[in-house]
């Protein structure tokens, strides 16, 4: 991800702003491959490194969940140009702000938890 | 060689990348999510007492613990080794945009002039890096993952909640990107 820039807050910029194909071209590429794989990894039952048929669990149903949560997940993307995983590999490329940012990330992670009955899914 | 490796990589290599270690993971009989981290860490700092959502074994959850690990000394081995000092390329348009915010580009990963250390020591500096953060943390909690769950691994398993979520994580950017941003900054 550094190397191709996905961790960049200018790239997640240009990429909300359609200024660039550089981040679809990212989150294609891997999907398209993804697709293609998983789909030979269950037509032919592949087995993981422990033997068992490798089972790829199906997301929980329901929309809200989704709408809502991605919706919040989104602006907080676009705010800090890092999504989970660019906060820490940011973190590592020097950029110490990024903590704030995680500590901010856990923060809301443990609200979701205390307030997740009263929202809707 | 090394040339190729210090310069950016195209897009299409950082996608395969990205599919392989989803790939790997699930031979190794994992599946590839970043977000499920904080949850874990929410747990081992106790948080399960407080809320059934953490009251979970999450040292079952150490491998992924491991990946994030990983991917810091990722960020510190690229940033340090596999750098060519080049600026970062970005489309004239949104260095346009941006100047019309008032951010300057300064053709590093992120703009100094919102994520050099000194914001954490002002009022507006610290809110944004704690909110966006807030944001995210919460967001992909609800949503039940973040881009790696959702955008990559369930829409390559054709999974109808990731693809729903991956439509609100545009709906939140783009809102806060064109709406929100000409408001605050």
């Amino acid at each position: 991800m550094s190397k191709s820039e996905a961790i960049s807050w200018y790239r997640i910029q240009e990429m909300f702003r359609f200024q660039s194909f550089h981040m679809y071209g990212i989150i294609g590429t891997a999907v398209a491959i993804g697709v293609i794989s998983i789909f030979f990894i269950k037509k032919y039952q592949l087995k993981d490194i422990e033997g068992k048929v490798i089972v790829i669990p199906d997301k929980e149903k329901g929309w809200k969940k989704g709408i809502f949560g991605g919706t919040i997940f989104g602006m907080g993307w676009a705010v800090t140009g890092a999504c989970p995983g660019p906060m820490f590999v940011n973190l590592g490329q020097g950029y110490l702000a990024f903590l704030l940012i995680i500590v901010g990330a856990t923060i809301g992670t443990y609200a979701y938890g205390v307030f997740k009955d009263k929202l809707p899914h | 060689m090394l040339e190729l490796i210090q310069a950016p990589w195209p897009w299409y290599v950082s996608g395969a990348m990205i599919s392989l270690i989803m790939i790997l993971m699930f031979f190794f009989g994992k599946t590839f999510g970043f977000s499920s981290n904080f949850r874990t860490i929410c747990a081992a700092c106790g948080a399960g007492k407080k809320a059934k959502f953490f009251d979970f074994d999450w040292k079952t959850q150490q491998w992924n613990l491991l990946f994030l690990i990983g991917s810091v000394i990722g960020g510190y081995l690229s940033a340090n080794y596999l750098n060519n000092g080049q600026p970062l390329q970005l489309a004239e348009s949104t260095i346009a945009d941006l100047n019309s915010l008032g951010i300057t580009f300064d053709g590093m990963m992120n703009p100094l002039q919102l994520f050099g250390t000194e914001n954490l020591f002002n009022l507006q500096g610290f809110l944004t890096l704690l909110v966006g953060g807030l944001l995210v943390g919460f967001g992909s909690r609800y949503a039940g993952g973040c881009t790696s769950g959702h955008a990559i691994t369930g829409l390559s398993n054709l999974q109808l909640p990731s693809l729903i979520a991956v439509i609100g994580f545009f709906i939140g950017g783009l809102a806060m990107t064109h709406l929100i941003f000409p408001l605050i900054f």
